[in-house]
C-alpha cells in the first residue's frame, strides 16, 4: 500500500472490540441480534465482531453476507464491476435487530441498497450501521450507529481498507485519488 | 462516483469488463466472458430461490418482446428473467401486429424504439434478422433464435445445466453429442460454438441428410473448432457423459430428408436400450418441445438423469444473467 496509513493492524483490532461492545450495550444484552456483512470486506469485519462477542458475551451471533449489486442505482457499475459475490443469509431475519458491517461509510448509496436488499428478505425488527472507517460526505440521510473512526477526507482522496483475509493485511490508508486535480467532479 | 473506488484494485480479482451491447449470437464470447455469464446465472439462480424472487437491477429499462415465431418456454423465460429484474416487460406477438398487415422488420423495430424500448429481444424465422434490427435500434438486442443461425441463450443455459451436473463443473474432455435434426438447429449450432469454446469433445450424430454443413464445418475447423460428425449413432452414444436430443423440425423439413418419422425413431431415437452405451452417469438433455417418442424415449425424458425441467429453471436465470449484463453495457456507454 502505498498511501498515509491512518490505522494500522492494532488501531483496527481495538477498534473492531469496541464496536462489539458498542453493539451489545445498545441492545442491552444478545437476544435478536443478527451480524450482516456486506460484501467484500464487511463479511471478515462481521464475523471478527462475531468472534468478540463470543468472547465477553458467551453467545453465537449469527452471521450473515449480503451482497448488494443487484440493488445499487447506478446500472453503469455493472460493465465495470460485473462480477456478484453472493448473499448468504441463512437464517430467518424476521423480528430480529441486524446489525450491518461495512468496511467505509461514504455517500451511503451502498447502505440504501443494503437496506432494500434486506427488507426483500423479511421484516427486521431494527437495522443498525458498523463500519470501521467514516469518511464523510454522505449524499443520502444516513448515519452509522457504531464507528472505528472518524476519518474527515476530501473528495480528492480515496480511503484503502486492506484485511488479512481478503488482502493479507491489517491496514488504513488514505490515497490520492489517481488522476484527481483541483477541482475535478465526482459523480 | 463509483462505490467500489474504495476498495484497492489489487485485492478484487480482475473483472471481466462486460463490452457487448448486443447479445446477436455465441461465437464472439470469449472463455471468461462466458465465465461470467456462469457465475452471475448462479446468482440469479440465488435470487429465483428467495420466497421474493425478484431484485430491482433492471428498474426503469423497458424491455420488449418481439417473436415473430411460435414458442411457450423461450418467450415466456424472457418475460419471466425481466419481470424477475423489476423490468417493465411488453410482449409482442407478432402475429397479432401489424406485421400481419405487412409492416417491415425495421419500421417495427423503429415502431417499437419510439414507444420507449430500450432492449429488445427477438426471435425471426429468417437468419440473420437480429443483425439488421440492431443497425437501426438505439438499444440493445438479444437475439431469441433466428432462422437455423443461433439462439445464443439456449446455448448459455445448456452449458449452464451440463457444468452443474458434471464433477468441478469441467467440460474439458468430456463426450458430449447432439443428436438429431441438427442441419435445422439453431441450437445445434450455438452449442458448438460454446461446448468446444469450453474443451468438450463434441460429437454431432443423425442421418447423413441432415449433417450437411456440419460435415465441411468441422474439416475446416473454423476458428479452432474441432469436432466429430457421423451417422452412427452407436459410435456417438459410447461413453457419453452428455446427450443432447433435437426435435425432428417437422415444419422446417423439406420433404425427402427423412422416409418417415418413424423409421427415424427406429434408426436415431434416444431410447433406454440405445442409452447403455452411454456412460451410466450420461445426463440427458432437450432443449424442448419434445415429440416423445421420435427422437427421444418418453421413459428416457423423465428419467432420473434427464436434466430437461431443469434447463428450463436454469433458462430463466441465464437470461436473467444476460438481460442484466446487456443493460449494464448500454448504460456504460451512455455515460455515467
Amino acid at each position: 500500500m502505498t498511501g498515509r496509513r491512518i490505522m494500522a493492524a492494532e488501531d483496527i483490532r481495538r477498534a473492531t472490540i469496541r464496536i462489539s461492545h458498542e453493539i451489545v450495550e445498545k441492545q442491552a444484552g444478545t437476544d435478536g441480534l443478527v451480524l450482516v456483512g456486506i460484501q467484500r470486506r464487511g463479511v471478515p469485519l462481521a464475523h471478527r465482531i462475531a468472534d468478540a462477542i463470543r468472547e465477553h458475551e458467551g453467545v453465537e451471533i449469527p452471521v450473515g453476507a449480503l451482497d448488494i449489486t443487484f440493488y445499487r442505482d447506478d446500472l453503469s457499475l455493472v460493465a465495470q464491476q460485473p462480477i456478484v459475490k453472493g448473499t448468504e443469509i441463512g437464517f430467518d431475519i424476521n423480528g430480529s435487530t441486524i446489525v450491518l458491517v461495512d468496511d467505509v461509510l461514504y455517500t451511503g448509496r451502498t447502505i440504501r441498497a443494503a437496506m432494500d436488499a434486506l427488507i426483500d428478505y423479511g421484516r427486521p425488527q431494527a437495522i443498525r450501521l458498523a463500519v470501521l472507517v467514516d469518511r464523510g460526505h454522505r449524499e443520502l440521510p444516513i448515519r452509522a450507529d457504531h464507528v472505528g473512526k472518524n476519518v474527515p477526507t476530501s473528495r480528492e482522496e480515496v480511503v484503502k481498507v486492506a484485511l488479512e483475509e481478503t488482502d493479507g493485511e491489517d491496514a488504513v490508508e488514505i490515497e490520492r485519488r489517481p488522476g484527481a486535480t483541483a477541482g475535478s467532479a465526482v459523480a | 462516483m463509483s462505490i467500489g473506488a474504495d476498495r484497492p484494485e489489487g485485492a478484487i480479482p480482475a473483472p471481466v469488463h462486460w463490452a457487448h451491447r448486443h447479445l446477436l449470437d455465441v461465437d464472439g464470447l470469449t472463455p471468461p466472458e462466458i465465465d461470467l455469464i456462469m457465475k452471475t446465472t448462479d446468482e440469479m439462480r440465488d435470487v429465483l430461490a428467495r420466497p421474493i424472487p425478484k431484485v430491482p437491477a433492471l428498474r426503469g429499462v423497458s424491455v420488449t418482446i418481439l417473436f415473430y415465431e411460435a414458442s411457450t418456454r423461450t418467450r415466456v423465460s424472457f418475460e419471466v428473467a425481466a419481470k424477475n429484474l423489476s423490468a417493465d416487460v411488453v410482449n409482442i406477438a407478432a402475429a397479432s401486429s401489424s406485421v400481419s398487415k405487412g409492416e417491415s422488420l425495421v419500421d417495427t423495430v423503429r415502431t417499437i424504439e419510439a414507444l420507449g424500448a430500450d432492449m429488445l429481444v427477438m426471435r425471426h424465422p429468417v437468419s440473420g434478422a437480429p443483425y439488421l434490427a440492431a443497425e437501426v435500434f438505439g438499444g440493445s438486442v438479444l437475439n431469441g433464435g433466428d432462422g437455423w443461425h443461433a439462439h445464443p441463450s439456449q446455448a448459455l443455459l445448456d452449458l449452464y445445466t451440463i457444468r452443474s451436473r458434471l464433477p468441478g463443473g469441467s467440460l474439458q474432455g468430456r463426450k458430449i453429442v447432439i443428436l438429431g435434426d441438427v442441419l435445422h438447429s439453431r441450437v445445434a449450432r450455438s452449442n458448438v460454438w460454446t461446448l468446444t469454446a469450453m474443451g468438450a469433445d463434441l460429437w454431432i450424430c443423425g442421418p447423413t441428410t441432415l449433417l450437411r454443413g456440419f460435415e465441411a464445418w468441422a474439416s475446416c475447423g473454423a476458428a479452432g473448432r474441432r469436432f466429430t460428425v457421423t451417422s452412427d449413432v452407436d459410435a456417438a452414444l459410447r461413453d457419453a457423459d452428455v446427450v443432447m436430443a433435437l426435435r425432428i423440425q417437422k415444419e422446417r423439413m423439406a420433404s425427402g430428408l427423412l422416409p418417415s418419422l418413424r423409421e427415424y425413431a427406429a434408426r436415431y431415437g434416444l431410447t433406454k436400450t440405445r442409452l447403455r452405451a452411454a456412460n451410466p452417469d450420461c445426463v440427458v438433455m432437450h432443449p424442448g418441445p419434445m415429440n416423445e417418442g421420435v427422437e427421444i424415449a418418453a421413459d428416457v425424458a423423465v428419467a432420473p438423469r434427464s436434466v430437461i425441467t431443469t434447463q428450463v429453471t436454469n433458462g430463466v436465470a441465464v437470461r436473467m444473467a444476460l438481460l442484466y449484463l446487456l443493460a449494464g453495457a448500454r448504460h456504460a456507454e451512455g455515460g455515467s
